[in-house]
Formats: structure tokens, sequence, C-alpha cells
């Protein structure tokens, strides 16, 4: 990208500059986004392609429980699904969780090498102050949250305070220690594709690890056409620094239909070297049981019905 | 890795005779020429034999034709618009069993004859139903021509047949189609469709046969109206072959268009524009996107980003529904296309392909693009009618319009930019019947489409296309 060109380090000197670069960024056609991500919605996965798309899917899944009447009880339960999800099914990548449950997700996952994420920063609003946010992400990683879930300010994003979802990015990102961030866009309220690009952008210069679609809280969520936004970025942003940063689209998917179309569209836009846990998650709570029927039916050539799969 | 597994569609959906006769007053008959061999370009293998019509058989053909025009040119509109609801109906109802014979016969991937041609076929029989009861309204009064000889090509067997069918007959008018040698099959299954429809014997006779049989259509003294799509170079003889008479005659012909992607384009969609373009269809598109002009500030990141887009593009089984890339329609195609493709490495233009592994049998041909073409190429000038491209530069949008206008064709353009004043601009210069802004290859059966220059002339689709068809 010639815009990339210039040097990235002076991108985030001023708030001027973040908005030169970030609008400078090439734009996205919304018809031509649509179509493209329509046009890989056709693709037909079958039989083995579908069997090692199914194991994939579950092996990215984070497994989410973020309600107001969540408790000990429910995460232990979530976190005893998410290390034999049932049958033969790989582990799931991690589960997500609010901080105040994280330590009880700790105790249940230990030694088990699945992965503690927490959302913070004032989920999902993200209205408070700065000092409240930081201290939010710090306790979730002293409780040992392996990951971090920020929100960013998308009222200063939509009013053009680039420099202010940047600098909180990186405070929160400083107050991660060893943990991974990811940063959630809620594509939903950025509205504009163009936004998604710039936003994507302005996360991954500030630091993040990974962009994540969408908290779930709001509608319409991770769009086949905002994922594929978001990979178009993390590809271009490799190019341009060398430096890899994960996707994680989130909400509304809930089938395995959904979550084989997301694998597609990483295959046909960022590659292979995304097609792994580590570099792409499904945030999901009810499509884990979707996947494993869908095994289950690929391996024996029947659905189950659904009180074969627990409800936890 | 993550391999698709082959995901063929099935062709039990096609019930594939062994031998096809033609279809004269509503009837299936046998043709007094050799019968011809129809193959699926995508294997070499046999699909049908097919029967030549001589200029007898076309006679018989118009003859039905004339003697079906009277009462179906009295029909109210509302009554023939009824039949041609109908038919649209039976078209969506037996669009998979369409969509597979047209890959098949064709050799395009079965995502597009599935996801573009069925749906505009349909769609071009509903939008003209609607006209047939609504004459008085275009502009160019009620009068049916008469008997209508139509000669169509192969790149769009079902879709050219409905743009010529559909206004035709919702305007009065009976019709003596033509499909192209080497992809019959489709328009016999549509006069089955015609049958099923109850369409009043003689309003539609489709015959089956090369040059020679087309010519008689042409030639046809009772013929009122000729309709072609097809060659430049056939199209010269036709016009040669109508000029004197009373015939009135469209011409939907050859084009090199220009695609053209401004610096501040939207990247993404702009390479997405490119190949769908030119590799639609395996570039078997009249106004296919053949010449990619590309303003110099963004040529490296255009072009690297076109490449790595290329490297995801799957050629093969023309039936596997993850296909993008199918066959080349017939091995003359293929000839000239490697003959066009030859001539650019040797004229002085660099060419790419990505690694791409060809089937064995059948007639293949990787997507392909030439850098480094000058307009003086041959690459640049004549059209190729594959799936090659020739890329170009351009400093400024007064030297792209005139690159893009320095062809003696004129059948569509592309623009590519985020801003709508240049896109206005641009369309009010460039001499091309269609411009697209930030898209390509988008068909609407409300849209005109036809060509200035070299492209041929009237229009076909929309309310223009209803002038084709009346006694203005």
């Amino acid at each position: 990208m010639s815009t990339l060109t210039t040097s990235l380090a002076d991108v985030a000197s001023s708030d001027a500059a973040l908005r030169a670069f970030l609008h400078g960024l090439p734009g996205v056609d919304r018809v031509g986004a649509d179509q493209r991500a329509a046009m890989l919605g056709t693709r037909s996965i079958k039989t083995s392609a579908k069997a090692q798309a199914i194991d994939l899917a579950i092996s990215m899944v984070d497994l989410t429980t973020l309600e107001g009447a969540d408790t000990a009880g429910k995460v232990r339960a979530m976190c005893a699904k998410a290390v034999r999800p049932g049958g033969d099914a790989p582990s799931v990548a991690a589960v997500c969780v609010y901080p105040d449950l994280v330590s009880v997700a700790a105790d249940a996952l230990k030694g088990t090498g699945i992965k503690i994420a927490s959302v913070a920063t004032a989920f999902p609003s993200g209205r408070t102050s700065l000092e409240v946010k930081v201290s939010d992400t710090s306790l979730a990683v002293a409780a040992g949250a392996d990951e971090i879930d920020m929100v960013i300010d998308r009222g200063a994003f939509l009013s053009g305070h680039y420099m202010k979802v940047y600098e909180e990015i990186v405070a929160v990102k400083a107050a991660c220690g060893a943990a991974h961030l990811k940063v959630i866009l809620e594509t939903g309220e950025l509205s504009t594709y163009d936004n998604v690009r710039r936003a994507s952008w302005l996360a991954m210069l500030a630091g993040a690890d990974f962009i994540k679609t969408s908290t779930g809280k709001v509608s319409p969520a991770a769009t086949p056409p905002v994922t594929l936004i978001m990979l178009e970025a993390v590809r271009d942003f490799r190019d341009a620094t060398g430096r890899q940063v994960g996707v994680k689209p989130a909400g509304g998917i809930r089938t395995t239909k959904d979550a084989i179309k997301n694998l597609v569209l990483v295959n046909e836009t960022a590659g292979d070297d995304w097609l792994t846990p580590e570099w792409f998650r499904l945030g999901a709570s009810s499509l884990l049981n979707d996947l494993l029927m869908q095994r289950q039916k690929l391996a024996t050539g029947r659905y189950a019905g659904p009180d074969y799969f627990t409800q936890d | 890795m993550f391999e698709y597994a082959p995901a063929p569609e099935s062709r039990d959906v096609v019930d594939l005779r062994s031998s096809y006769g033609l279809f004269i007053n509503g009837e299936f008959v046998e043709g007094s020429g050799p019968s011809f061999k129809t193959v699926n370009p995508a294997t070499e293998e046999t699909l049908a034999e097919v029967a030549t019509a001589s200029s007898d058989d076309v006679d018989r053909a118009v003859q039905a034709a004339r003697k079906a025009f009277g009462a179906w040119s009295a029909l109210p509109g509302s009554e023939r618009a009824k039949y041609l609801f109908r038919i649209a109906r039976l078209i969506q109802e037996r669009a998979r069993e369409l969509a597979v014979l047209e890959s098949l016969d064709n050799g395009k991937p079965i995502r597009e004859s599935r996801d573009v041609d069925l749906p505009l076929v349909a769609a071009h029989f509903f939008y003209y139903a609607g006209w047939a009861d609504k004459l008085a309204y275009a502009g160019f009064g009620t009068k049916p021509l008469g008997v209508a000889g139509q000669v169509i090509p192969w790149n769009f067997p079902l879709l050219m047949l409905a743009w010529k069918i559909a206004p035709a007959l919702a305007c009065g008018n009976t019709v003596v189609l033509k499909p192209a040698e080497t992809t019959p099959l489709t328009a016999l299954l549509f006069a089955d469709i015609c049958r099923q429809a109850d369409l009043p014997p003689g309003v539609v006779n489709i015959v089956t046969g090369a040059g020679e049989t087309g010519a008689a259509v042409v030639a046809h003294p009772d013929v009122n109206k000729v309709a072609f799509t097809g060659s430049t170079e056939v199209g010269r003889i036709i016009a040669r072959a109508v000029a004197g008479t009373n015939k009135k005659l469209t011409l939907e012909l050859g084009g090199k268009a220009a695609n053209i992607v401004f610096d501040d384009a939207a990247v993404d969609q702009a390479v997405e524009g490119i190949v769908n373009g030119i590799f639609f269809n395996q570039g078997h598109v009249c106004c296919a996107g053949s010449r990619l002009l590309v303003q110099e500030s963004i040529q490296e990141e255009l072009l690297a980003a076109l490449k790595r887009r290329l490297g995801t593009l799957r050629l093969g089984d023309p039936l596997d529904k993850n296909t993008d890339i199918g066959a080349i329609n017939s091995a003359e195609q293929l000839a000239k296309i490697r003959r066009l493709s030859d001539l650019g490495e040797s004229e002085g233009a660099e060419r790419w392909s990505p690694a791409c592994e060809l089937p064995g049998r059948g007639f293949w041909f990787p997507p392909t693009l030439f850098t480094g073409v000058a307009q003086s190429h041959s690459i640049a000038r004549e059209e190729i009618f594959g799936p090659v491209l020739s890329v170009l530069t351009f400093r400024t949008p007064a030297e792209a319009v005139e690159k893009a206008n320095n062809t003696p064709y004129g059948l569509s353009a592309g623009v590519w930019t985020e801003k709508g004043s240049r896109i206005l601009w641009m369309a009010d210069r460039l001499r091309a019947g269609v411009v697209w802004a930030n898209t390509f290859n988008k068909f609407d059966p409300t849209s005109p489409f036809g060509g200035y220059k070299e492209s041929g002339y009237g229009r076909e689709g929309g309310l223009h296309g209803l002038e084709a068809y009346l006694d203005v």
C-alpha cells in the first residue's frame, strides 16, 4: 500500500497525523465487499473438508458466557465443556468470562492449556474513565487471564478523536503485561466499512494482538463482509510491518455453516497462516453444540436429538 | 492447509438424449442436413448428436413462424404476457436442470450458470412479460414486425436466447432462433419448456447448425427482423446480407473494454472487479474488461494484489460448485487464445499466470495477465475472448479516456474511483454502450445493453430493447 510506506512510527505522533494516515487508507466499496463475502458464502465444503473444518472450528472457539446472571457454577460447567466438548472432539481455544469470574475459570482450567480470556474496560459500552479501564484490566490479569478483550471508545472514534482511542489501547496493552490483547471494534456501531478498516488499523498500530468484531451485545455483530474487511486489514498490516495480528469474529455465529463460512473467508483472504487457533478465533456460545451435532452426523450419518448434547 | 473436497453438482437432474432434432411448429423433427456432435469441452466427451437444419428446414421454420404470427400478434398483450410469465416460472422450476446442462455443454462453472445465468434468464422473461400489455406506453407504437430471425453465440447460450426471445414475443413477433453449434442443448431444452407452457406452435422455432444454417435464417426473404450476437467479423457479413432489404437489424458484436482504475479506488473491490471483468465465464464475454488501465501511481500495489488474488482462483471441473474458472468452449477458441497470447509475448509484453494445474483432457487455458502492454500491441487491440488480461497504465484522467476510446470497439468500460464527480466526468467521455462505476459485468433486464462503433448497433434490454421488435 503506497500510503503505508510512510514510516508507521510517525503515524501516531499527533491527532492530525493519525487522521491523515487512517483517512489515506484505500476506501471500501460496500457493494463490492458485500458481493465478495456473499460469493465466498457459496463455497461448498463437504465430506473430508467438512470434517477438517468442524474440528478446526471447535479448536478455535472462545467459549463465552457474558451475562449478568453468570455464577461460579455456570462458569465451572462451561469450563468442563471447554476441556471435553464431547466424544473425541478437540478442546476449544479459550473460555471468555467477566473479570470477577476469571479466578473461577483459572481454577477449573489449571493444566489444561485452555486459555482464559476476560472482557475488561467496562465491557460492553466502555463508558468509563481510563483509570477504571486500566484497573479493570490489571485485576483480570492478576486473577489469571491470559487474554484481555477490551472495547474501544466508539464515541471518541466516531467524533474523530483517534488519538484518544489510540492512547487508551496503548494504556490497556501496557496493563496487560504478558496477556494477549484483543481489541473489540464493535463494528455494528461503527456502521461503515471504511470505519471498520480504519478502526482495524488504529487498533493494530496501537499494539493489538487480535482485532475482534463485536461484543455480542450490539446487532449487527460479526457479519461476513466485516470479517472479510478485518482479514484484509491484518493481511495488509503484516505486509507493511511484518507483524501478524489475529482476528476474532464474535456474535451471531451460531451454526456450523456460519463457522465454515468464516474459515472460507480466512482461507481465501488472509490465507493459511491465519488458519490456526493462535491467529483466528470464533467468539460464540451456542455454536459449539451445533458443531458437535454436525460432527456426529458426519461420522455416523445420523442426527442425534438435542438432548444428546449437553446444555451447560 | 484447508483443501476443499470435490463438491460436484449431480448430472442426474439432466435427461440427456443421444440425439436431438429441430424444433419447428411446436414439434421436434428430424433435420435434413448431416447431424453434428456437441461435446463437453471439459472432457471432450460427446454429449449428443444434433441435427443440422438445411435451408429447406429453415424455410419450414420461417413458414411456421409466419403462420403463427397472425394469431400470436392478434392476442391481447395481457394474454401474451401470461405465456411469458409461465415460461419464466418454468425456467425457475427447472433452473437446476438448465444450469447443469449449460455447464456441461458450454464449460462454464456451475456457480456462474446457477447464480448468474439462470436468474438473469428468468428475470428477462419476467421483465418483458410485464411489458407485453404496456407497449402503448413505451413510445415505439404497438405494431410488431413479423418473423424475427435470431442468431446467438456460445458464451451465454440460454441468456442470449432470453435476450432475443423475450422482447420479440412480448411485442407480438414470432421467432426462428439458431443457437451456436457448440452449445445447442439448452436452447432445445428451452423448446421443451415452450411446449410445457402450451405456447402456440410456430411462435418459437429452434433450428440448429453451423454458419450456413445461420446464413439461411438471415437471408430468408420472409424474415422481417434479424438479431445477431457474435463476432464483428460475422456481424459484417450479416450487415451486408441484410443491406438493401426491408429487414430491421440489430447487432451486438465484439469488444475490447477498458477497466480503468484510479489511484483513489477501493483497492480490494477494484481487484475483485478486475477479476470479475476478465475471468468471469473464462473471459468469453463480449463486454469483458480485457484491458486494465491502471494509474501509474498505484500500478505496483494493484498488480501485487491482483496476482495474489489470481493465485486463489480455482480452475477445474465446471460442475464442481467451488470452481471459479471452467473450460474454454472449443478447440478452435483455445487455438485462438493461444495464438494471440503467443503473439503478445513475441511483441514484447510480459506474460504471467499463477501456479495452476490444467486437467489432462478438455480445453483449458490458465488465467493469464500481460504487463508492459502498449496500445500498439495486438493483445491491446484484438478481442481475445479468453481469460487473458492486458495491463496498461495512464497518468491523467484525460489520458485514460484517450486510451480507453482508442479502439474500434465500444461496448463497455469500467471506472474505479471513490470520487463521484470523476465517475460522471469519465462516463460523459467514454464511448461505450455501458459504463460501470465501481463494479463490472453487472446485468439487469431493465438496463439497455449495446455498443458504439464496431461493437454493433441497436439496444437490447430495458425499455430501449422494445424498439428493435416494433415497427416504429
